[in-house]
């Protein structure tokens, strides 16, 4: 008699339950001098310097950390802001003197630079920071040997606010190396003090509490959710940032992020893809901008260990049967700069990167083929990094179908994120695959030196070529201005057209989307957020 | 025997599983193709800086000396430290596991209690629209992928609606986190008397424990249905009607009591299966929990941190089991018997 009534109401109440918790709407309100940044990946540690530091912690040796100089701004043809290479500015130092010789850079430290604690930024600090880099070993002491640091006893703390960096040979990268994320100072009091016999360079400490005098300090960080900077009101590197707090909240789902910033809950989403970018370029309520990557392409290598691609013919050849007007449609979603159709088989300038002069030409790749000892065609597999497929899928889909109307059988090959580097990069073993080198300093020269020197880690193509090798010796730290340089690197580029080892598909581009009143956003060579120079309007 | 006996043989029982869970997870991450070494020395390394972590990380050893290692490591609880976090597993599975808990307790909670009455209400009334509603909502929940789920119910209730807040993890960005006690957001704000803040972690949770009840719905409310077919089909059932106790009785007591021992059975693998299946509603949500953390360890080839994982749900697996084994000895008395 009762079960129905009984039944009902149970039934009731689990309807019931599951709208509880609806009830009502509040709108997420973040105080006005807040900036909220959505980031997909995963900070995993405050300390570059560390063995495992993933990229995006980057972020935190930028944000909270100085170092001896830092670059300029420049304004881009599309409005937006992005560093200035050529403008080497003062960061912890206030001014630089390079000997006649050249071979020796003594810097002055600001007066008023201090470490959060109070202390002032020594001499010592530097060369100590700088050591560090060095016996840690792996990325940091790979970056700090492109400036030609390689040696302890090159850092010279000559008093307590004079730093001397002695080079063992002239170059112009050793004072923008000094610029990039790994080139951090330490408050090493500080850091000596946490050290242990086992960990003399308080590796676990740093790790998790920076001990620097950046312009923001780590409030907060929740592994794995979030970070929150807090300013250092006493900066002395630069300008006072804007914002007093910036939080960097790690939103993995890519559609959940961007429903947050359509919506309106975060002032920036950093880094989406090109798909977002487009569709969202015609919304209002967000911004989005495009920044050119510098010193970046996006490649297809073709491996001269693979016997066809021996012959320079057939790599001409395929360099004319890729459709790039496709692939930059449908893997760049049109976003990005064209590297190819270059409209003079010789280059006009030193510029670099610079369109490449191939198009899709099935007529003339076909011809070049039948050249050849392989116009009967070949197969090979097409091997792309399934942590980069967003745009390697379709691009490898589209070259796939377009070397298939030469002759040439394509399969695809799809490598797992943890083993791309070892197969493409250390063992060199792909015969064909899509790459994606950019170099943090500026120089064609710094390109060529990583992906057209044999043995090189990003030369995934085993390209050997003995001229190309001087050309490089020579130009690598050769100053800009010396009259020797351009011609040089024309005669390089000049190779890399002929030879195309690495056919060029686009120059990517960092996209990211804002809420309008976010100011001051600007593309850095690290590609991570530098939240020092962001304004809320 | 006595339920402490039980409990103890269970115990033992479990000991070469785990063990054979030790061996087999150390050998399928050494078999990963990944070369953690050299992901982890990073974008510009050389073949000498990639050495240099290899040997940090002790991948230089042979694989018998890395698993005595990696024992006598574990023997004092030491379950490594992730290279990719750079924390300490346990300590990082102790802080992800609790958001792990919560939302899948709260789901199976959300689930159980429309699941149960729905199957029971469906089997009671075969084929009536109550029955055809069940049957939808049994098939929409195994087929709709939870990612989908998920994105739907942020895109409608979120995106558009406004209804439901950030989809930003644990906790809005107003918030702090309160003292730990328990793990679970809700009730350690509850015991620290922050009630804005226990308000704003449950409806941080609402989301997410939906759509992950959405998708253990399902086998629970077919399991619940089938049972009560069964039990009500049975001869011992038509005793009772016989026997003239009132229509309730029969139902609860007699019917449903017997059909209590295959859900809570469901209830125990469904509880498992999404410990470890609710990653994509963690990754949706950007909630820190254990599942999105061993997706990303097996992606870098992280392997303290796989292993540990692995380990710790093998644990939880027996833990579960064997308090479903308790269960069953409460619910059917003839367990205590024969067991």
């Amino acid at each position: 008699m009762n079960r129905r009534e009984l039944l009902k109401s149970a039934g009731a109440l689990a309807i019931g339950s599951s709208m509880l918790p609806f009830f009502k709407s509040a709108a997420f309100a973040a105080p006005s001098d807040t900036v909220v940044v959505l980031i997909g990946n995963t900070i995993n540690s405050l300390d570059i310097h560390r063995p495992g530091t993933n990229r995006p912690s980057y972020q935190v040796a930028v944000n909270v950390y100085d170092r001896l100089v830092t670059f300029g701004t420049r304004k881009l043809a599309d409005g937006s802001l992005a560093y200035d290479y050529d403008k080497v500015v003062p960061e912890l130092a206030e001014s630089w003197v390079i000997a006649s010789d050249r071979k020796s850079i003594t810097f002055k430290i600001k007066p008023n630079a201090a470490f959060w604690d109070g202390s002032p930024v020594t001499a010592e600090d530097v060369k100590w920071s700088f050591e560090r880099a060095l016996a840690l070993g792996g990325f940091p002491k790979v970056q700090m040997g492109a400036g030609g640091f390689v040696d302890p006893a090159q850092f010279v703390a000559v008093d307590a606010r004079t730093f001397r960096i002695d080079l063992k040979k002239p170059s112009k990268l050793s004072l923008p190396n000094l610029g990039v994320p790994v080139a951090v100072v330490i408050n090493s009091k500080v850091a000596k003090s946490k050290a242990t016999a086992n960990d003399p360079w308080a590796a676990e400490y740093l790790h998790r509490t920076p001990a620097g005098s950046g312009a923001f300090k780590v409030e907060r960080w929740d592994p794995g959710q979030q970070l929150v900077y807090v300013r250092n009101d006493k900066w002395a590197g630069g300008p006072l940032p804007a914002v007093q707090r910036v939080i960097i909240r790690e939103v993995p789902a890519q559609a959940t992020r961007r429903a947050l910033i359509e919506r309106g809950d975060a002032h920036l989403s950093f880094q989406i893809p090109n798909k977002d970018a487009q569709e969202l370029a015609g919304n209002r309520k967000v911004a989005v901008t495009g920044s050119p990557i510098d010193n970046c392409l996006y490649v297809a290598c073709l491996n001269y260990n693979f016997e066809p691609f021996k012959d320079q013919r057939v790599r001409q050849a395929v360099a004319w049967a890729i459709p790039y007007e496709q692939i930059f449609r449908q893997a760049a979603y049109g976003r990005g700069v064209p590297m190819w159709g270059g409209t003079t088989a010789k280059p006009a300038s030193a510029v670099w990167p610079q369109p490449f002069p191939y198009g899709t030409d099935l007529a003339k790749a076909r011809a070049l083929l039948d050249q050849t000892a392989h116009k009967a065609g070949f197969e090979v597999p097409l091997s792309f990094d399934l942590g980069e497929a967003d745009w390697g899928e379709p691009a490898a889909l589209l070259i796939q179908e377009s070397l298939g109307k030469i002759g040439i059988k394509v399969t695809l090959d799809k490598v797992p994120g943890a083993n791309w580097r070892t197969v493409a990069l250390v063992e060199k073993k792909l015969p064909f695959l899509l790459e994606n080198f950019g170099g943090w300093l500026n120089t064609p020269c710094y390109y060529f030196y990583w992906a057209y020197i044999k043995g090189n880690l990003f030369n995934a193509s085993n390209y050997d070529d003995a001229t190309v090798k001087k050309l490089i010796d020579e130009t690598l730290h050769m100053e800009k201005s010396d009259p020797a340089y351009e011609p040089r690197i024309r005669q390089l580029i000049q190779k890399a057209f002929d030879d195309v080892p690495r056919i060029p598909l686009w120059q990517p581009t960092l996209e990211s989307a804002m809420a309008p009143k976010l100011h001051g956003y600007q593309f850095w060579f690290h590609r991570q957020v530098d939240a020092r120079s962001y304004k809320l309007a | 025997m006595g339920p402490l006996t039980i409990v103890f043989a269970r115990c033992l029982q479990a000991i070469p599983t785990v063990f054979g869970i030790v061996v087999v997870t150390f050998l399928l991450t050494r078999a990963l193709p990944g070369d953690p070494a050299a992901y982890f020395a990073g974008a510009s390394a050389t073949a000498e800086s990639i050495a240099e972590i290899r040997a940090k990380l002790g991948l230089d050893q042979s694989l018998p000396v890395q698993f005595w290692t990696y024992l006598k490591d574990l023997s004092s609880g030491d379950l490594g430290q992730s290279i990719s976090t750079g924390q300490p597993v346990a300590a990082e599975l102790l802080r992800r596991l609790p958001a792990s808990l919560e939302l899948t307790l709260t789901a199976l909670l959300l689930s159980v209690a429309i699941a149960i009455p729905l199957g029971v209400l469906a089997a009671v009334r075969q084929d009536s629209w109550i029955d055809q509603l069940c049957r939808l909502v049994v098939t929409a929940g195994v087929s709709l992928p939870t990612f989908f789920t998920g994105l739907l119910l942020i895109y409608v209730l979120y995106f558009l609606l406004g209804l439901a807040p950030a989809p930003l993890g644990r906790l809005d960005l107003l918030h702090v986190t309160p003292p730990q006690v328990t793990g679970f957001l809700v009730l350690d704000a509850l015991i620290a008397r922050e009630w804005a803040t226990a308000w704003s972690a449950a409806r941080q949770l609402a989301l997410p424990s939906i759509t992950l009840a959405l998708f253990t719905l399902a086998p629970l409310a077919r399991m619940t249905r089938a049972a009560m077919l069964q039990a009500l089909a049975s001869e011992y059932l038509r005793t009772a009607r016989a026997a003239g106790l009132s229509r309730g009785r029969v139902l609860m007591v007699y019917a449903f009591r017997n059909a209590l021992l295959p859900i809570v059975t469901t209830l125990g693998m469904v509880f498992s299966f999404s410990l470890g299946a609710n990653v994509l509603v963690e990754k949706v949500f950007a909630w820190p929990g254990i599942g999105s953390y061993a997706l990303e360890a097996l992606v870098v080839s992280d392997y303290a941190a796989v292993q540990g994982f692995v380990l710790s749900m093998a644990v939880l697996f027996v833990l579960v089991n064997l308090a479903i084994d308790i269960v069953y000895t409460l619910i059917d008395p003839r367990m205590r018997i024969e067991g």
